[in-house]
């Protein structure tokens, strides 16, 4: 049986995904503020022809606790804003996506547009953006804009909360939506440089976005000229019906943390379900399985370096996304299972990095090639193509010869 | 030693000084564009490079204006990206503070300064302009009044941020267990009219820990804004008694703030254009000027200061016989208003035109855009540098009327000039752009405990 071969992303953060990670790390404890240390990390996941990478962020300082900082003085704390990484990362590199992901909550969403659009022209056409929603007090304390209460991880289906938890959604995929606009708002042929009439652009090839929502409203056009993708790649990480929703609406790649396989197909379906409910037009999202990873080169190893680090951490490790220990080998056959049930790839969160990352892309993927289930190389050009995505036409320049 | 000068390189803009007709105009979008620039600056030991910006495309009669470059990436995410290809130029940009929230801008502004070991720079920029708003959540709230109370207040408070982690907080100490040397780093609290926020900074203190803050307004609060927070200005001054006169002004303001004349940079914009005799130069002058005013432009021009529609008329003919309307709207949107007394310039182009038997596009062309410098290499070296020993200015950002190779001449030829006087550095003799300005380590308050 020929199997159809999967998409690979990594997802990059501070020092690992392991709280204690930076007790364990090759990289210094600073690293991470350093251009240095991300254009390794960069340069080491195209080595390898990863599809793309994330990088988190948040618009709070990390903490275990869901109200504020936790005081913790043993754990990294502390990181730089992601948009300005990749941006960094995009001349170093020539082939991987670069994917930061920003809040939509406090910020503007004209402003996302515009950062992420130049970021797909610095790179060529290999910008994506994760948009996500800042539910935290501390956040909204840092803007002073509103007030956002503290929500209680076991009581997240009270009326209020729900009532929260779908408006910041809400907003997000006005802000999307808005964001995709601007993306279209200049048509491709937009810069004309016609010398008789000393025009440089034709104006009527540059469109008002005009619009008008509950939380903003914005004008338009774009100041960025279209970039090359047309409209950079969006994806988002969900865990429930409510961000399936917002995927299904304003997403191309959906990332998911399925515990088993049995539980990864669910998921798929039910993503396929609501992609249906909400009259998703275009391309099916492509759906990537998320997984924290410690590799090492024998069972036991990887189980003692995981005891290491939660140990040095006072818990066992546990996090949204299902941990994997275990040798490359083994994590291949599991990224198989998984495959099977559905996704269409995998984003591995490393447990320490550059550690894990090393890794994935020194066994894990040569493993995958030997199997058949990974691409040897970059076929060239964007993300959205890496991804099998077609670039869209600018709905405007659709509407104009319609 | 004789005062150094500084120098700084401004990426080509959106209005006529930049002339895309020519056949060596580049893109202005394209990435390589900007690396050509900044590399170009680099090689020339140029403190920064600048880039500005725009948040609505401007118009005029109600219509996206189209005879000028329009369009322009993002500020911050192309310094970030030239970070990576540079080493030692200062990144400077225009970012307004009415459409940002300080604690955003202040985590993107320490980022680029730590990617970058040390090089961010800030134009602050703040505007009351709702027809900008309009592509905002806030919209055009800001009381013209208040312009610089929200400027001034927002840089206390990027400041505030800035200095909210101690330095060295990560110990990163592994056998003790102790990645922060205090359990609450970034913790900060800012209560004012324009902003009342508290909680955590995300970014750890970066090299400059202040990154550099540029001004550009030229008013009487703005010059005393400057004075109190700023570390350089972005003037306007072209001739050298105005730009004595601005730069007396200016530093003596400073004392009152407790500050020395030297932490406060005159940065004038000037253009540029060199020949191989004066007289080539002149002529090469003369051709630019004809570049960036097509008939198109003239007429665009002078609508600006009439206020007028003047579509039918001749770009060849007369000026306009009636006097400019100040009663109606601007026609002109989304650019800051050019001419103080309508009425008063107007007349004085009629008698200009007049004297000098000049059409309409051969006046406009007299009286905007005459370049600051034109001269061979040798002269251009000898004024500028005249400028700054007579206390008109402390360096200048050179504005190139090509994108990207404008300013390829100038280091090649007026550079190595300037060297060999003694007046500009032959390498970098620092790493952060406030070692490149000579401003010293960042002023921080004390420490609450």
């Amino acid at each position: 049986m020929t199997e159809k071969t999967l998409h690979l992303a990594v997802a990059l953060d501070g020092l690992g995904w392991h709280p204690a990670a930076w007790r364990l790390s090759r990289a210094g404890a600073s690293a991470p503020l350093t251009a240095r240390y991300w254009a390794a990390l960069a340069g080491e996941a195209e080595k390898a022809t990863l599809d793309l990478l994330t990088i988190e962020d948040s618009l709070d300082l990390q903490s275990s606790r869901p109200d504020g900082p936790d005081g913790r003085a043993d754990e990294l704390r502390g990181r730089l804003d992601a948009v300005q990484i990749a941006a960094q990362i995009a001349p170093l590199t020539r082939h991987i996506g670069l994917v930061p992901t920003t809040s939509t909550t406090h910020t503007e969403p004209f402003h996302l547009s515009t950062a992420v659009a130049t970021l797909d022209h610095i790179s060529g056409g290999r910008a994506g953006w994760r948009p996500r929603v800042s539910a935290r007090r501390a956040e909204a304390g840092h803007f002073g804009r509103r007030e956002i209460p503290v929500l209680d991880p076991a009581r997240l289906d009270e009326p209020e909360t729900l009532r929260l938890v779908g408006d910041l959604f809400a907003e997000a995929g006005d802000a999307v939506e808005v964001v995709r606009r601007l993306w279209d708002s200049w048509q491709d042929d937009a810069e004309i440089r016609d010398v008789a009439t000393g025009r440089f652009v034709d104006r009527d090839r540059l469109h008002y976005v005009d619009f008008t929502g509950r939380w903003f409203s914005v004008k338009g056009p774009s100041i960025v000229p279209r970039s090359p993708q047309g409209q950079p790649v969006v994806a988002v990480l969900a865990h429930s019906s409510v961000p399936y929703a917002f995927a299904a609406r304003h997403a191309d790649v959906v990332f998911v943390t399925p515990t088993d396989p049995g539980h990864a197909a669910a998921i798929v379906g039910e993503i396929r379900a609501v992609e249906e409910t909400v009259g998703r037009g275009g391309p099916p999202l492509r759906v990537l399985a998320d997984l924290v990873v410690l590799l090492d080169e024998t069972p036991t190893l990887a189980r003692r370096r995981r005891a290491r680090l939660d140990d040095l951490h006072g818990a066992r490790f546990t996090s949204d996304a299902s941990l994997f220990s275990g040798t490359p080998g083994q994590l291949v056959d599991l990224l198989v299972e998984w495959h099977r049930a559905g996704v269409d790839g995998f984003r591995l969160r490393p447990a320490v990095l550059p550690d894990d990352l090393t890794a994935i892309t020194r066994a894990l993927v040569p493993a995958l090639r030997e199997r058949g289930l990974f691409r040897a190389g970059y076929p060239g050009g964007t993300l959205r193509g890496l991804l099998g995505l077609t670039r869209p036409a600018s709905r405007y320049a659709v509407a104009a010869t319609a | 030693m004789p005062k150094q000068i500084i120098l700084a390189a401004h990426f080509p803009g959106v209005n006529n000084t930049t002339v895309w007709r020519d056949p060596d105009s580049g893109s202005q979008i394209d990435f390589s564009s900007f690396v050509h620039l900044a590399r170009t600056a680099e090689r020339g030991r140029f403190d920064f490079f600048f880039l500005a910006e725009g948040l609505r495309l401007r118009e005029q009669r109600g219509r996206i204006h189209d005879l000028d470059v329009v369009g322009r990436p993002d500020t911050l995410t192309v310094l970030a990206a030239l970070a990576a290809v540079t080493t030692h130029l200062g990144l400077a940009g225009t970012l307004n503070t009415t459409f940002r929230e300080p604690y955003e801008l202040a985590r993107q502004l320490a980022s680029l300064d730590h990617l970058s070991g040390g090089r961010a720079a800030w134009n602050v920029v703040t505007t009351s302009d709702a027809f900008t708003g309009e592509n905002f959540r806030r919209g055009g709230y800001l009381d013209r009044s208040l312009r610089y109370e929200r400027a001034a207040e927002f840089v206390r408070t990027a400041r505030t941020l800035w200095e909210s982690w101690p330095a060295e907080a990560i110990v990163g100490d592994r056998d003790g267990g102790r990645y922060v040397a205090d359990a609450d780093p970034g913790a900060f609290a800012h209560h004012g009219d324009q902003f009342d926020i508290a909680g955590h900074f995300t970014v750890p203190r970066s090299p400059q820990v202040h990154p550099v803050i540029l001004q550009a307004g030229d008013s009487p609060d703005g010059r005393e804004f400057a004075a109190s927070s700023a570390d350089a200005i972005f003037s306007r001054h072209g001739t050298l008694e105005a730009g004595q006169e601005f730069y007396r002004d200016v530093k003596s303001r400073l004392a009152r703030y407790g500050r020395h004349p030297d932490e406060l940079k005159i940065i004038p914009g000037v253009t540029f254009v060199l020949g191989d005799t004066d007289a080539e130069a002149q002529e090469r002058a003369h051709h630019i000027r004809r570049q960036q005013v097509s008939p198109q432009t003239a007429i665009l021009l002078v609508e600006q200061l009439w206020n007028r529609d003047l579509s039918g008329y001749d770009p060849d003919g007369p000026l306009p016989a009636e006097d400019p309307d100040v009663t109606a709207d601007t026609i002109s949107r989304g650019r800051a208003g050019m001419y103080p007394d309508p009425v008063a310039t107007a007349r004085q182009w009629r008698t200009l035109a007049e004297e000098k038997g000049l059409g309409l596009r051969d006046l406009v062309i007299e009286v905007t855009g005459r370049q600051s410098f034109v001269g061979t290499a040798r002269q251009v070296a000898e004024r500028m540098n005249h400028f700054v020993q007579s206390d008109a200015a402390d360096g200048f950002i050179l504005v190139p009327h090509l994108t990207p190779g404008g300013l390829d001449e100038f280091v090649d030829r007026v550079v190595p000039l300037l060297q060999e006087r003694g007046v500009f550095r032959a390498e970098y003799t620092g790493t952060t752009l406030r070692d490149h300005l000579g401003l010293g380590p960042a002023r921080l308050r004390p420490r609450r405990k």
